[in-house]
């Protein structure tokens, strides 16, 4: 645990940072060049048609690291999604005579719903069921394309298929595609940002943490699978105008896999790593040609690239280029200094902040919890202690809402939460902290405590990302790592990493803190400095409920404590009475 | 209802082979929590190894044994060159890994034997016999034997022979199953030869009954898949379940529906069964404890 000193409230000279349309200029500006290249450079049909290719299966690519990339989930049905884009546009223009936008638009929309009622169905499961889910989705649509002939045509596609008037030259539609890859890139890059890219990047790092700091897993999986179905149809639907033919194998499960090795040789993780892998692997055949003279051949090399790639370079080109970029610009960038942090717990319920009555958990037959009540007091910190398999950390799993309840009520400061999943007890103000560590691995010390500090609800954080951050590193410099905030999670110590997870929880100005066996693991000085700062946050009158082993602490920290043995309450009042009651005692030493 | 006792007879033979591949699923999936989408190309390779065998001059039960021999090697080469060195990483690393796999078997077969799907005689020489109204096809009748023989050896090796009890402990615990000595690296390779033999069974029964193509892999394994979550994942009894009730519900469907939407069934019953009763006939175990 680090230094007190960091703790000491400095004011805080308010840096504001310039607003996002100047910060990002620069890529605006690139942009602007590359299309105007697109729009007056004078290529061969077949350098254009490369890369008309390039860019149209790039904005594909890039639906890949918003579902796979930010939020973890797989998607082996994309070119399904290219396919439904490129026939609504398709059939659209030709067969039935409406116009490419109207058509774009409808495809992107088939998608769009294709993808969300995938999602819906799958995405409470596990990942393998997405996986095959997401390829059966993709047989379907190709078993369509090819027997569906009233509509797709069947297997010799559609030709013919018409361009916007806007765009007709192959040249300006170039331009035009060129300028939809920079705009959706850009939205794609500063997704990761904003407050549902760090809810992705949350969910993927750990789902059960993410629940409760606040996040709605479930409908933050749905929406990234739906906006990559998205991107998929409007990917394809460029596509479709730019080469005026499309045909069932074009958007083949080998399609699927082919974007999937492009956004795993790139890097799934940013638009940048998706266009220099769609980029690579339309080049590479390119120049391999003779492979496809053999079929199979240069699918079969894929697959093993597949291999390859997961084996030695996880996060693909460029992830290995940004992630040294990420650690020099962390020894570099000093944390902005913070205010001191404010803690105003909700105080509209009474004088019980938590009223928990018969609450039962059974698995089977076996009652891990058999009709406990608990009452905690506003202010000052309660404690639940028991020997082990006693039900402490299930009746904890209970109340976040891990667990379903059996049966009983959990009030929290006078509201029911009882049926409430575990994101919505935290946006009523509960905060939590685990036994086993559960950060977001892959972000910074900061970046994790800021999606404490967006819990819907709470009140102590303004409008916009520079209030989240302030709100943030007040939180971490409660805890004395203000200065180490810009870090990843994987440099910090166990016990550092422990209160990285209470600012977390912290940040979020909860009601009601419940800390699962803080002091585990931790060495007899970082026991101490807990003590401490548990005294800290007790003093700005934030209620604590606090399950430990450490009778040292439990005894120094906690002004009530009840005691659980085989999932029942066996004891219950101010500490000292409780700890001298025989039938505790007995519970923790045995009896004659 | 001498055509609906007929289309049961061939939905069960046909269900046979997805309740082996799908067995094939839940043994790895217990033993390493991932699923491995390698799995039907197991019976695509073996099918083809036995087309092989035989075009060679070797007689039927011979090419039999070496195809399963093959598979045994793959088994090894697959679980040390996938799976092994990623035992370590979450299972969507694995899981991508498994599916580069089985990209690169089905088209390396490809490469070597071409598009052109090939012919595998049946292990008898009389076609089928005629019961009452039902013509009993003699390959699905061999589908079908094999697989309830191996279903009471399953139970029979997990539950009364030592390996079969080590290979538990291991799916259940990896670390309590290693401190008391078990070697989990091997109970792991056996179980990923075990796989692999299981799905090339399978493989090699079915290729008769279709043709010996490339796609073929993958539309058991799409199956099969299915076939374990209805049954409920990772349940042994369910995917054997599962494989048969699709088997048999394909078959209708495809006499009574649709011919080319045949392989649409599977998936139409599997999204049916993920949004009304996602843990299956036998349910799943528990989610993430905290």
């Amino acid at each position: 645990m680090s230094a007190p000193s960091d703790n000491m409230p400095i004011p805080a000279p308010a840096v504001r940072s310039k607003p996002l349309v100047i910060r990002h200029l620069p890529y605006f500006i690139g942009a602007a060049i590359l299309v105007a290249l697109a729009a007056n450079m004078r290529f061969d049909g077949y350098v254009h048609n490369i890369l008309l290719q390039a860019t149209t299966f790039s904005i594909a690519v890039f639906g890949l690291s918003v579902v796979l990339g930010l939020c973890g989930q797989i998607n082996l049905a994309q070119a399904a999604f290219f396919g439904l884009g490129a026939y609504a546009v398709g059939i659209g223009t030709t067969d039935l005579h409406v116009s490419f936008w109207l058509c774009l638009v409808g495809g992107c929309l088939i998608s769009l719903l294709a993808g969300a009622f995938l999602g819906m169905s799958t995405l409470r499961l596990g990942g393998h069921y997405l996986a095959m889910v997401t390829i059966s989705f993709q047989q379907i649509v190709t078993l369509v394309m090819i027997n569906a002939i009233w509509l797709t045509h069947g297997p010799d596609g559609v030709s013919n298929i018409k361009r916007p008037d806007l765009f007709q030259t192959s040249q300006s539609y170039l331009a035009f595609c060129v300028a939809m890859l920079a705009i959706v890139g850009y939205l794609v890059w500063h997704l990761s940002d904003t407050k549902l890219g760090r809810a992705m990047r949350a969910v993927r790092d750990n789902e059960l943490a993410a629940g409760v700091n606040g996040i709605d897993v479930f409908r933050t999986k749905i929406y990234a699978f739906a906006l990559c179905a998205l991107l998929g149809g409007l990917a394809g639907g460029l596509f479709a105008g730019g080469f005026a033919y499309v045909s069932p194998d074009q958007f083949s499960f080998a399609e699927s896999i082919v974007f999937l090795t492009m956004s795993l040789l790139g890097g799934v993780a940013s638009p940048i790593g998706s266009a220099i892998g769609t980029g690579l692997l339309i080049l590479i055949p390119e120049w391999l040609r003779f492979l496809k003279s053999v079929p199979g051949l240069y699918l079969a090399i894929y697959g093993l690239f597949v291999i390859l790639i997961i084996r030695f370079m996880p996060d693909g080109i460029w992830g290995f280029v940004a992630d040294a970029f990420t650690r020099w610009r962390a020894k570099l960038a000093a944390p902005p200094v913070a205010g001191a942090l404010q803690l105003k717990p909700a105080m509209t319920g009474g004088d019980t902040v938590l009223e928990v009555t018969g609450l039962s958990k059974y698995f089977g037959g076996l009652k891990a919890v058999d009709g406990v009540d608990i009452a905690v007091k506003r202010g000052g910190v309660h404690a639940l202690i028991g020997p082990n398999g006693s039900g402490k950390t299930t009746t904890l799993n209970v109340l976040s809402g891990l667990y379903q309840a059996t049966s009983g009520r959990i009030v929290l400061d006078g509201t029911d939460i009882t049926d409430m999943p575990p994101h919505q007890r935290t946006a009523s103000g509960l905060g939590r902290t685990f036994q086993n560590i559960r950060l977001f691995r892959s972000m910074t010390a900061l970046e994790n405590v800021e999606i404490g500090a967006e819990r819907p609800g709470n009140t102590m954080v303004g409008k916009g990302d520079d209030a989240l951050t302030e709100r943030a590193m007040e939180a971490l410099t409660f805890v004395g790592l203000g200065s180490r905030a810009n870090e990843l999670i994987s440099s910090f110590s166990y016990g550092h990493q422990r209160l990285i997870e209470i600012a977390r929880a912290l940040a979020s100005n909860p009601t009601l803190l419940l800390l699962d066996e803080p002091a585990a693991g931790l060495n007899s000085t970082e026991k101490l400095e807990l003590h401490e700062l548990l005294k800290r946050i007790a003093a700005q009158g934030l209620t604590i409920l606090i399950i430990d082993h450490d009778m040292t602490l439990v005894s120094e920290a906690a002004q009530h404590i009840t005691v659980l043995n085989f999932g029942r309450r066996i004891a219950d009042g101010e500490s000292m009475a409780v700890l001298r009651h025989p039938d505790v005692v007995s519970a923790y030493l045995g009896s004659e | 209802m001498d055509l609906a006792l007929q289309l049961l007879f061939t939905g069960i033979g046909i269900g046979a082979v997805y309740a082996l591949v799908a067995l094939g699923f839940v043994l790895i999936f217990r033993a390493t929590n991932v699923v491995n989408f390698a799995q039907g190309e197991f019976s695509m390779v073996a099918a083809y190894l036995m087309v092989v065998a035989v075009e060679a001059g070797l007689p039927y039960w011979a090419a039999f044994i070496v195809a399963l021999l093959g598979m045994a090697l793959l088994g090894v080469v697959f679980n040390l060159g996938v799976y092994y060195p990623l035992r370590h990483r979450t299972y969507l690393p694995v899981i991508i890994a498994t599916i580069g796999a089985s990209i690169l078997l089905a088209n390396s077969v490809l490469a070597i034997y071409g598009p052109q799907p090939q012919v595998l005689e049946g292990w008898f020489e009389t076609p089928g016999i005629q019961v009452g109204p039902v013509y009993l096809d003699s390959q699905y009748l061999l589908i079908i034997c094999v697989t309830i023989c191996l279903v009471i050896f399953n139970f029979w090796f997990f539950e009364k022979t030592l390996l079969g009890k080590k290979l538990q402990a291991t799916s259940q615990d990896k670390e309590m199953a290693s401190l008391l000595g078990i070697s989990v690296s091997t109970m792991i390779m056996i179980t990923f030869i075990y796989s692999a033999v299981l799905g090339g069974l399978a493989g090699i029964l079915v290729a008769p009954v279709l043709f010996v193509s490339i796609q073929m892999g993958s539309t058991i394994a799409l199956k099969a898949f299915a076939a374990t979550i209805i049954g409920g994942f990772g349940d042994v009894a369910g995917a054997i379940i599962g494989g048969l009730a699709l088997g048999v519900i394909e078959t209708f469907g495809a006499a009574y529906i649709s011919v080319p939407y045949k392989d649409g069934f599977a998936f139409l019953v599997l999204v049916a069964f993920l949004i009304f009763r996602p843990q299956g006939i036998f349910g799943e175990r528990v989610a993430e404890k905290a």
